[in-house]
């Protein structure tokens, strides 16, 4: 893979990365923010594939292989699962309007760049110039874990979060060995199931999934 | 001796098969106590080995066990032993779905095992992400919302707290630039710390401990704890207040041990001994109005585990041996407690802390051990944490941490106040002698376990030395 190429896929995939993850925060409807958490799952497993295979990692397009099939397919359609059973589409109302929310966003992917600039340095590797993109996705991520109501959402800030990380941790070092990536792929995919369950015991017990309601206990 | 490592990573999942199998059978509560009881034993065989001939290593680069890991089995074993032992619901009370609930516990002590024998540290990361989601049901098996809401906020401020970790991990992996097929072990880690990448190795450590500091309770990422603790039942709360944090505490201290050695000890002195002063800020604030006592025993977790991070700030033979001792002091009685805490809610029906009066004289074989037990987690002599705390605060103040040991000891004394007052506000008083004292084979744990932690202190010094060794695999003295 010529060098060109490389510097394209690479800001490709992770342009890939930051727009779903603010389409994320601008849009309300929950089917599609689920998708868009798909599209960026293959946009992670497009990047991991660039990074690995430049780096002339030989289980390179196995990771990008489980990626794909963890962040893409499985994981969205464990989400849509849950949003089905509990019959919720949109967001609840929120406390913050749409405005505030996407200039939240857009500071926070400035902080991200600010911040990643030390780790950055003067390193002319086109994969390191793009980690910022990885820390504005973990805040990212948190940023709707923070302005949400709705469990399902939470859900989709937890992966966004989850996302960035895994980005940070290809574009840093290329990936972790095989054994480690797929135990942490598998230990996402269990905690988005059992909080899957939650979300359906908690529709069942109180007839909503409004996280700002569980308050009863408290000192 | 290699043999001996996987013992307790594959007992627990041939428990837990059985587990699974017998869904309703009220007998195979037996089972994660069997494996409790050989993850001592594989413990103290593994600190004879490693004292006799140097750390053991089953598979190079994945699974090693030197002395501090094979303490840290004995601790998790003793502590097990007691919480599943003395916690064993009665039958009376046990659920439909006893089978599953034993071979969650069975799953949940393999998590510990493989984070504590684990060398690699992606494999180390995945293990402590495991002991969330084994745990997950067990917070949630209680009745009603209230359980649901502390297993959701456990179960989501964990997960988060460990993503953050994990950031950490991968961050540590690319400042050591390795790209060896097996990513990065300890052993290679400590060995290499000198041509780490600073710059990244001091970020990587940062949020490492962030994140794992979530899973121990440190504040101020404490919040979910209280609720998580008080609304699980009696031998999930004491096996997770009694180890699990522990567990989470060790993993602080080896990225604590790799990031000292490749950029100097102030980052992560400054970092946990911040995090330390706050947790018993925390506790010192919130035990004064506490209504409920598993939340209580829940913030006194806090404090202890405050204290831990702030002998592993001071560092040094003296405080981090102590450190290391005080974990098995405080597992002891902390899950002893949380047995006591489910058997006298059992009695009484209540978690308020007004609801429960006279306790000594209306069931003295609850109220005793609970007032020795409080006695123990205050730190009164001769309880082990009377020494384990002396020990840490004279070291901080010979290390020159003379403002920080005086805000430590006032806090201390707050947190002393405020348990003591509730405890005994319970304990004391006049009131009807009830029947219902257990079994023999019940009370046994509960004193063994109150034993042990009173004659321990005195009896240390035959454990001077694995307690050293153990201090020694960190890296030594700084």
């Amino acid at each position: 893979m010529s060098q060109e190429v490389f510097q394209q896929l690479v800001a490709t995939t992770t342009g890939v990365l930051l727009l779903t993850a603010i389409l994320q925060v601008w849009g309300r409807s929950l089917v599609r923010s689920i998708g868009l958490l798909a599209v960026q799952g293959a946009a992670l497993a497009g990047l991991a594939f660039t990074v690995g295979f430049h780096a002339g990692e030989p289980q390179a397009s196995l990771v990008a292989l489980i990626v794909l099939v963890m962040k893409s397919v499985v994981l969205p359609a464990a989400l849509l699962r849950s949003a089905r059973l509990t019959g919720e589409t949109r967001e609840r109302p929120a406390a913050l309007n749409p405005a505030v929310e996407l200039i939240g966003a857009a500071g926070l992917t400035l902080i991200a760049y600010i911040v990643g600039t030390p780790l950055v340095g003067d390193n002319p590797d086109p994969a390191r110039q793009a980690l910022p993109v990885g820390i504005s996705l973990v805040l990212l991520g948190f940023w709707l874990l923070l302005i949400r109501r709705s469990a399902i959402t939470q859900l989709i800030g937890f992966l966004v979060l989850d996302n960035g990380i895994a980005t940070v941790s290809f574009l840093a070092s290329s990936g972790l060995p095989l054994t480690v990536e797929l135990g942490a792929s598998l230990d996402v995919l269990l905690v988005v199931l059992i909080l899957g369950v939650f979300v359906v015991r908690m529709q069942r017990q109180q007839g909503h999934s409004d996280i700002t309601e569980l308050k009863e206990l408290h000192d | 001796m290699a043999a001996l490592i996987l013992l307790p990573l594959t007992l627990p999942l041939l428990m837990a098969g059985i587990g699974f199998l017998f869904p309703k059978a009220y007998w195979t509560l037996a089972l994660p106590i069997i494996s409790a009881a050989a993850l001592l034993a594989v413990g103290v065989g593994l600190i004879i080995a490693v004292q006799a001939s140097g750390p053991v290593v089953a598979v190079p680069g994945w699974l090693r066990v030197d002395a501090l890991s094979a303490w840290m089995l004995a601790v998790v074993g003793a502590v097990a032993v007691v919480a599943l032992w003395g916690g064993a619901p009665v039958r009376s009370k046990s659920k439909a779905s006893v089978g599953s609930f034993t071979a969650l516990l069975n799953l949940f002590l393999g998590a510990m095992s493989l984070a504590l024998v684990a060398d690699n540290v992606g494999l180390m990361w995945v293990a402590i992400e495991l002991t969330t989601i084994t745990t997950a049901f067990l917070v949630a098996s209680g009745e009603g919302r209230n359980s649901l809401e502390a297993a959701w906020k456990y179960v989501v401020l964990g997960a988060v707290g460990v993503a953050i970790a994990f950031l950490g991990v991968a961050l540590l992996s690319a400042a050591s630039g390795s790209h060896s097929e097996t990513g990065v072990s300890w052993t290679s880690l400590m060995a290499h710390a000198a041509t780490l990448d600073p710059a990244m190795t001091k970020l990587a450590g940062a949020l490492a401990v962030l994140g794992f500091a979530t899973k121990a309770g440190l504040a101020p990422m404490h919040s979910w704890l209280p609720d998580a603790h008080s609304q699980a039942p009696a031998p999930v709360s004491g096996l997770m207040s009694g180890v699990l944090l522990s567990v989470a505490f060790y993993a602080i201290l080896r990225i604590q041990a790799v990031t000292d050695a490749a950029v100097g000890p102030e980052l992560m002195r400054t970092l946990l001994m911040t995090a330390g002063l706050l947790s018993l800020a925390v506790t010192a604030g919130l035990v004064l109005t506490q209504s409920d006592y598993k939340r209580l025993l829940a913030y006194s977790s806090i404090e202890h585990m405050g204290l831990l991070a702030i002998g592993a700030a001071i560092g040094g033979e003296l405080a981090m041996a102590a450190v290391l001792l005080h974990i098995l002091g405080h597992g002891l009685i902390k899950s002893t407690m949380f047995v006591l805490a489910g058997r006298i809610s059992d009695a009484s029906g209540t978690h308020r802390i007004d609801g429960v009066q006279g306790l000594l004289r209306v069931r003295p074989d609850l109220g005793a051990p609970f007032l020795l037990g409080t006695a123990g987690l205050l730190g009164f002599p001769p309880f082990v944490t009377f020494f384990t705390e002396v020990a840490i605060i004279v070291a901080g103040f010979t290390r020159g941490l003379g403002w920080q040991m005086a805000l430590a000891c006032v806090l201390l004394l707050v947190v002393f106040a405020g348990i003591a007052r509730q405890v005994l506000a319970m304990t004391l008083g006049a009131g009807v002698r009830q029947q219902g004292r257990p079994v023999w084979w019940r009370r046994l744990p509960i004193g063994l376990a109150l034993l042990t932690s009173a004659v321990l202190g005195f009896a240390a010094w035959p454990l001077a030395g694995t307690l050293l060794a153990a201090v020694g695999a960190l890296g030594g003295v700084r």
